[in-house]
Order: C-alpha cells, then structure tokens, then sequence
C-alpha cells in the first residue's frame, strides 16, 4: 500500500472509510510534512491544530457511524486569499500584516462543513497578481522540481496559486485551494504537474476571498488528478446569497458523473492558439492530447477564435482597472499596517502606508488601472476592453457551435528559473495567454498534466468547457489523464 | 404658469437667476442599501457598522431590495420614467469617511429618468400661480460616514453609522428663477416623498439635503457659468445660498471677471459661501461599473405593484378636496401640504356617511382651532390631544345645536387641558346650549324691563341697539342661549326698530 502522504483526497477517503487508517494519523502526517518543507517557503502560516481538530471530528463521526462529508478526513491547504476566522490572513502582501479576519470566507467554510481540515496558509503572489510567486511580500515559492540536467536552479512553481502548486506537487498538502483571475490555477498547476480547475464564472462565492479583480476572480481546486478535483469542486461551490454574482443552481455529482468515452463529443482546436516562439515539445504535447481524445471516441474539429490576440491585452486593462478600485480599502485606517511619519496628515498616511505596504507588481497594476478609468482615457481603453471581451465571448460562443470542448496548451512553456522573468513584466504576461480568454469569457476551464519537456519538467493540456459544463471539462480530462498515465513527481530534495 | 420676476438689479442692468437642485433624500429603509446593517438615527457611533460598511477584505455588497422599491415608488410618484434596467457604478476617491475607497452609486444608468414636480408659488391658490419643475434624473447611492473634528485636539474622529445607507438623488433641470421657487419645489418635493414614504424629510437630522446650481444671465441670453454649494440643508439656508451666490456673481461679472465652475460650501453663521475647489482640482474619479453587482433589472410586475402601493399624492389630493369636498382652495391646499394633517382630516370625515356634509367646517375648525392651539403648544397634528374622533364629537354638537361656536372653544380648551370628550364637559359643567323659548322669553322680557330707556330708544328708530339687547340677554344666560332664538325672540319682542 502507498504512503498515507502519497494519497490524494480520494484515496484518503477510501482509506479513512475503510479503516485502513485514522484521519488523525493523516492530519498528523500532512502536518509533520508541511513543517519538513519549509525551504520551499510555500506555507506563510503553520495551522496543525485546524486540521487535527478536523481529523477527530471525522474519526468521531466515523465511530459513531455518521456518514462522512465529501472532503472528511481530508486536510487541505489554503490559499492565503481565503479570509480565514482567527487565522492570520495576508494575500501575500505586508499591508495586510496583523490582520487577522473574524470571519470565515464562503468557500473555506463549505470545504471545512464538508469535513476538510486546514494545514495552512499557502504563499501567493501578492493580491495574486502574478505568474511566478515572486511578487510575495513573503519571498516566493521554491518548485519542488528540478531540471534534469543536474543543476539545481530554483524553479517558479507558477502563480498566482505558486503555495497551493508546490504543497500538492510536493505531496506536502493532499489538495490545496486556489484562485484563478487570468490564469492562476492553470499555470502554476501545468508548471507542476497536477490537476487544476477553474469553474464558470459564479459557481464558487466570493464573499470572504479578497479580491483582485472581481469580474474574474474564480476559486477552485489544486489537486492530484481529475477525480479529486471533482471531489473538491462539489465541496467548494454552491450559491452564496452574500455574492451578488453567485450562480443560483444545484451542484452537480461531478465525480459520480465521471466517464472518460468521449464518443460523440467534438473537441475543438483553436488555430490562434498556435503562437509564435512555441517550444515544439509543447506543440507536440498538444498534437499527442488530440490523439488521446481521438482514441477516447472524440471528434476533432478546427476551430477559430478570432480576437485571441486581444484577450491579453484587454485582461490587461480590465483586472487592473478593477483591482485599482478593489485595493483602494488598504489605506492604513482600520487594518493591517500603517504608516504614519511624524507630522503626516491623512493623505500623507495613505500615501506613505500604500507606498510601503504594496510590492511593485501591485503598484504597477493599481498604476495602470488607475490610467485607464481616467478622464479622457477611460473610453479609450476602459470601454474598447470590454468591447474585446465581449467579442472573445462570442468567438467561444461560435465555436460552441461546432464543438463542446476545447483543447489547447495550458502555458507556452514549462517552469522558468526563479529571476528569469522576473524583470519583464510583459514577458511574465505572457504566461497568461491561453488561460486569460476563458476566464474573460467566464468559462470552466482545467489543466492536466501530460507530459515532461526535454529538461524532465512537467507540461500541461488545458480543457475549456461551456459554461456550466464542468462535467464536460472533467470527462475530458479524465480521458487525457487515463492515456497519458503521468505519474511522474518531484524527488523530495527539500 | 407665471414668470418670475426676480431680478438682481446690477450696475448693468437686470440680471436673472437660474437655479437646478441636487437634492439628497435618505431612503427610508430598516437596513442600509449594500449591506443588513441598521439605519436609525442617533444610535452611538460606530455601532450600526458591518463588515461590508467597514470594507472589510473579501466583502461583498448585495443590493437592498426594499431601497430598490421606494426609489421606484417616488419616480412613479414624480411622473417619471422608471428605467428597467439601470447599473451600479463605482465613484473612486480616498476620503476617511470612505471606507471601500469608493462610492457605489449610478451614474451612467439611473434607476429613474425625467419627471416633473409642480410648484405653487401662493400657498392661499396655488392653481393660479403654479409651474413646473423638470427632474432630469433620480438615482440610487451610498452615503458616507461622518467625521467629528471636535473631539480630540489633534485628530478627527470617525463614525460609520450613516456609510452605507440608502441616498436618492434627485437632479432638477435647471428651471428655477428665484429663492422662493427653489424653496417652493423642496418644499413640494419633501410633501411628495413624505407622502410616499421613502423618505422622512427631516433636513435638521440630514436626511434631505440639496446641492444648489446657482448661474445668472442677463434676460434672453445663454446660460452662464454655474457654482454648486454642497450639502445646504435647511429651506432658508437653500434661499440664503441663492441670494447670496446670484449676488456674488452678479458683484463678479460687472467688475469684468469671470465666473468659475466650482464646488462651494455655505457658512450660515456668516451667511456666504467659500470656494471648495475649482473645477481644475476637481477629482477624476474614475467611475466604472462596479463587478460585484449585476445589472438592476426590473419586472413590468414588481412597477405595477410599487404603483398601485402609491397613496392618493398631494395633487390629486387637494384637487379631491376642492372639487368633491368643496373645500375652499386655502384649506384644499393647507389640509394636504402634509400628508399627516390630511390624514388626521380624513380620519375625522370617516365618522360620518356623508363626509361632504361636515368637511367644510371641519376644514375651518382645523385651520383655526386646531392649529392654533397645536401652534402654540409647539406641537405636531400626529402629537394632537385631541384625537380626530374627539374633534367630530366637538363639531357634531355644534351642528345639532347643543352648544354654540363660542361655547365650542371653551370646550375645546378644556378638551386639550383633560383629554374628555366634548360631550361629558358639555354634561358637567353645564354648557349645554338654551333653546327653550319659555327661558328665554323670560330672561328678554327681564333684560327689557331692566333698560326701558333702551327700548323706547330703539323702538324710536336706533336699530343698532338691537346687538345690545342680544349682548345682554347672553349675558344673562350665561353665554348659553342658542343665539339664533335668542335673535328671534328679540326681534319679535322688540318690534320693529323705528
């Protein structure tokens, strides 16, 4: 039998309900990996009582013959986006230093209702504004890869979700939450070989997860594989009356629902995906996905998406127009840090907390938004933006009329080195480009690992679905995952 | 519909004034627009503040429907258009009183569009000398927290209780000419939406308060540059604004200046106002729509049911009055300028079937008795001592003759000081009213043979002795005698004068 930590949610649960094992004696082998893993730096706040206290509740259910919740016996860990009551909470970034919330964020609560216990706060890109983890306040994350070529460079695990990738990677935490505002599930998940999902636009609330741009914000689960990820979502989702912007309908049975016979499905491929500088082994990746989903009963069929080209630029004016406004409550007054110099008026400690408090990714991001809703500008950009994302959403709409799915590269290339892109923001954009037009578009989207690159790191394929049809994003995966048989993991040199 | 004649008379010549209102009306709501947090007033600082007020990270703002409703309810109220699909907008500035950094209001897609507000410019007729005011728009916002400066000598206070509550704002058209009708259709505004319910109206407690647009021209020609002085929230101080700005700016232009677009505040204390900021350092505040809310989209049906939830309006109202009451324009007007008083009148014409019967002295009785008394006990009709039953008791025995009007006021009087009603101190102190020919025959026939020099006088031709023997004979009996026997026993007594 496998190591408890080798496990994923679903082999936890067979195990847990089966008697093979306690969910204490997992709680209590999650928390001894998470405090062995700390050069990683991907857990800012250490919480072993949450998950233990987690872990009894399930095996006192259990003995009393309860029936178990979906995540029982599970310990998960956290995104530091997620408001946690009487749990440090950061976003990755000091301005929130000392803020701890009173409150439960939507989508921890459901997961912990669920049975789920915490193991931690995951490190993030600050405000999850970035592609790397390198905009942490906190240092940023250390991928548990390794490039095979017997160096040992430092590798990004991806981001935003860059804690949430390097814990499941590194069989550190069994699953872990992330959010996805242009791509922040997708890539870190590609980058280290697992399974990550972004739902449609709506199904997770956003009440109590803080916000960066919040027309794109989206929670959803890091996990092993599909199943999990299934497991996970129906833990997670659910309407929340507190968001505006919370979908109204029942959760589907994902994971009962798993089928990998994609017969009679037609699974698009998008000719603007096929960018520029594409390392072949990506290419080819994606040539060997179209194969297995043939293999799996799909139909192929070539599609186009038009205004892909514009999708990055206008993600790029819209997630920082809103985050300028989103951000606009960290001003010092009433939590986390504040600046005040001798003699400063309110203004000055605004000024003086915001320039402190925010990284220069932050900055840059509230610059720009703030420029384009200007007078004078905002038309010019603010409103042409949009204009571009409603075009992208009816490109995906005419494709929907010739196939269910799409299937593309989840990011144009591997893991990079720690500091490569780091000093060009445009270049570290770019990372966004095939997972910015779903989330525009609002649409459920994955990513799952299917191979490794010439350097031995990890590669992903990105399903995109319609909107609220996860099921056919999952069955889709589930079809990749089974022929692609990627089993490859990080050797523990931490 | 008649011109205003207010001028300023400049150097130059005439100047007239022309003037538009942004009035701030709180919507009359238990829970705040955004967020479930209590609305009442003078509750202690920061204790009606949630986390949504206090932009807590992660927080969402989900729209109160209730506010939606009496936004609706007043457009309909004020004839106007009711838009089925309107957004929310966020307005972006740094402010301590600010917590989300923002404003959430309406500013590219208002819940109302244009509607109208007719004025009277002569409370005593107001048909005769109406007009009409254009409202170019109503829309739904936050309002902010308030900041106290007087509590510490180095720092100012803040208290969130108001940030977040339901504001309408009402945009007139720039149709008004002269103090009088900006005060007139506040006036007329604060009757509609009391009446409607969706806000109380009380400018002391700042739950209304206007924005003023002050620009003067000479007669015919374009419009000129506008100021707006912020936040005036009392009718006077609106009127002071007025004077003072048409002046002020008349004083600037015939020194050959110009007049700048900018924001003003108004200091009642020295009766001016003082530039706030010009419109080159106005803030750029970067509205867009806010993407925690959908757009407000409203159901043909959810109108409907706002519009027949609407009370008879004050127009309708005082017109009911005049036509089918047949009320005199005065009191018409008078009984409805507030909805309470109107209320209280028709609560008293509902003890009779045959309400048109009574409600013309009723009307009377109210405007003078009533308020009077209320008047100098410094009371409002909803505070009344009297209840609008008790007062039918009152009216009903003078009617049928028990007692006389003036009788009618010491009951009153007495009414107000126990609380009895009219007929058991009619009763008790004996004031019933005397038409027994017998007694009064007998007391005239006193009274005569007490003043024979009188009687000769009159009956020589001095007819305006005839009050004298009326004064005497109700003197005699106390004030009690039915007044119009008493006048035709004497005549018939007396004989002709002359």
């Amino acid at each position: 039998m496998a190591e408890i930590f080798e496990l994923g949610i679903a082999g936890i649960r067979t195990g847990v309900a089966s008697g093979d094992f306690t969910a204490k004696e997992v709680a209590e082998t999650f928390i001894d990996r998470v405090s062995a893993a700390k050069s990683l730096n991907a857990v800012l706040v250490e919480t072993p009582d949450h998950a233990l206290a987690a872990a009894e509740a399930t095996d006192k259910a259990k003995a009393a013959g309860e029936t178990l919740g979906k995540m029982a016996g599970v310990p998960i860990g956290m995104k530091d986006l997620f408001c946690t009551e009487g749990v440090a909470t950061t976003a990755g970034s000091v301005i929130l230093d000392g803020f701890t919330p009173q409150y439960e964020s939507t989508v921890s609560a459901n997961l912990f209702k669920a049975g789920a216990g915490m193991l931690g706060k995951l490190n993030m890109d600050q405000f999850a504004m970035g592609s790397s983890n390198e905009t942490s306040a906190f240092g940023n994350v250390i991928s548990p890869w390794r490039r095979n070529d017997g160096g040992n460079t430092d590798l990004a695990p991806g981001g935003s979700s860059g804690g949430s990738a390097a814990v499941v990677s590194g069989r550190i935490c069994p699953a872990a939450t992330g959010t996805d505002t242009g791509g922040s599930i997708r890539q870190p998940a590609a980058f280290v070989g697992i399974t990550g999902f972004k739902p449609t636009y709506g199904r997770c609330s956003r009440w109590g997860t803080i916000a960066f741009a919040s027309s794109l914000d989206q929670a959803g689960p890091m996990a092993h594989d599909v199943r999990d990820c299934a497991i996970m979502l129906e833990a997670m989702t659910g309407f929340d009356p507190k968001d505006s912007t919370s979908l109204d309908l029942p959760v589907p049975e994902w994971e009962a629902g798993l089928k990998s016979d994609l017969t009679g499905k037609r699974i698009g491929i998008p000719k603007e995906y096929r960018v520029d500088n594409m390392p072949p082994e990506i290419d080819a990746l994606w040539q060997q996905g179209i194969e297995w989903l043939k293999d799996a009963g799909a139909k192929i069929v070539d599609v186009s998406l038009p205004h892909t080209k514009y999708a990055l630029p206008a993600y790029y004016i819209i997630a920082p127009a809103e985050a300028s406004s989103n951000l606009a409550r960290y001003d010092g007054v009433r939590y986390g840090m504040r600046d005040l110099p001798d003699g400063a008026g309110l203004q000055d400690m605004y000024a003086a907390t915001r320039e402190s408090g925010f990284g220069p990714e932050v900055k840059r991001r509230i610059m720009i938004g703030t420029y384009v809703l200007s007078a004078g500008y905002y038309d010019a950009y603010y409103t042409q933006a949009q204009k571009v994302r409603t075009l992208i959403s009816q490109d995906f709409d005419k494709a929907w009329e010739s196939c269910d799915l799409l299937l593309t590269p989840t990011a144009p290339s591997a893991a990079f080195g720690l500091g490569e892109k780091a000093d060009d923001p445009l270049a570290m954009y770019l990372n966004d480009v095939f997972t910015v037009p779903s989330s525009l578009a609002g649409l459920p989207a994955m990513s799952v690992p299917a191979g490794l690159d010439g350097q031995g790191l990890p590669l992903g394929l990105q399903i995109i679905g319609k909107a609220l049809d996860e099921q056919g994003v999952f069955n889709a995966g589930l079809a990749l995952e089974e022929r692609a048989g990627f089993v490859a993991k990080p050797e523990q040199w931490w | 519909m008649t011109e205003s004649t207010y001028r300023i008379q400049g150097a130059t010549g005439e100047w007239e004034v022309v003037i538009g209102l942004e009035v701030h009306a709180q919507i009359t709501s238990n829970a705040k627009l955004f967020s479930g947090a209590s609305t009442e007033f003078g509750a202690e600082p920061n204790t009606q503040v949630s986390l949504v007020d206090a932009a807590m990270p992660g927080m969402l703002p989900v729209l109160n429907k209730e506010c939606v409703r009496q936004a609706v309810r007043t457009g309909l109220a004020l004839n106007a258009q009711i838009n089925k699909y309107s957004r929310f907008d966020r307005k972006n500035y740094f402010y301590a009183d600010l917590p989300q950094g923002y404003q959430i209001s309406q500013l590219y897609h208002p819940i109302v569009g244009e509607g109208k507000v007719e004025i009277s410019l002569d409370e005593k007729d107001p048909d005769a000398h109406g007009k009409t005011v254009g409202v170019e728009r109503i829309h739904i916002e936050q309002d902010a927290g308030k900041l106290m400066h007087d509590q510490h000598p180095t720092m100012s206070y803040v208290d969130l209780n108001r940030c977040g509550v339901a504001l309408m704002e009402i945009v007139s058209m720039p149709d008004m000419t002269s103090p009088k009708e900006a005060a007139a259709y506040v006036r007329k505004l604060r009757s509609i939406l009391r009446y409607v319910g969706s806000c109380d109206g009380n400018m002391e407690q700042g739950s209304m308060r206007a924005d003023v647009n002050v620009s003067v021209r000479k007669p015919g020609e374009k419009l000129g540059i506008r100021t707006e002085t912020k936040n005036v929230n009392s009718l006077r101080f609106i009127q002071q604004v007025i004077e003072y700005e048409a002046q002020r700016q008349v004083d600037v232009l015939e020194e050959g200046g110009e007049i700048v677009q900018e924001t003003r505040l108004f200091d009642p204390d020295r009766n001016e106002t003082r530039s706030m900021r010009s419109k080159e350092d106005a803030h750029d505040y970067r509205y867009f729509p806010d993407p925690d809310l959908l757009p407000l989209e409203l159901e043909e049906d959810f109108i409907f049911n706002c519009k027949a939830s609407l009370p008879e309006l004050p127009d309708e109202k005082r017109a009911r009055y005049k036509n089918v009451l047949g009320l005199s324009a005065y009191n018409a007007a008078v009984l409805t300028a507030e909805h309470e008083t109107a209320l209280w009148f028709e609560e008293l014409l509902e003890t009779t079937d045959e309400p048109e019967k009574i409600a013309s002295s009723a009307a009377n009785w109210l405007t003078s008795e009533l308020f009077g008394a209320l008047n100098k006990m410094g009371l409002s009709i909803e505070q009344s001592p009297v209840s609008p039953q008790q007062a039918a008791e009152l009216l009903g025995l003078i009617a049928d003759g028990t007692i006389s009007g003036k009788i009618a006021k010491q009951v009153f009087e007495i009414m107000l000081e126990t609380g009895d009603g009219a007929a058991k101190i009619v009763e008790e102190k004996g004031l019933k009213q005397e038409s027994d020919t017998g007694a009064i025959e007998k007391v005239i026939a006193d009274v005569m043979a007490a003043n024979e020099d009188k009687v000769t006088e009159y009956r020589g031709g001095k007819d305006k002795l005839f009050g004298f023997f009326v004064g005497q004979t109700m003197k005699a009996m106390q004030g009690k005698a039915n007044p119009q026997v008493v006048n035709e026993l004497l005549k018939k007594t007396l004989g002709p004068a002359g």
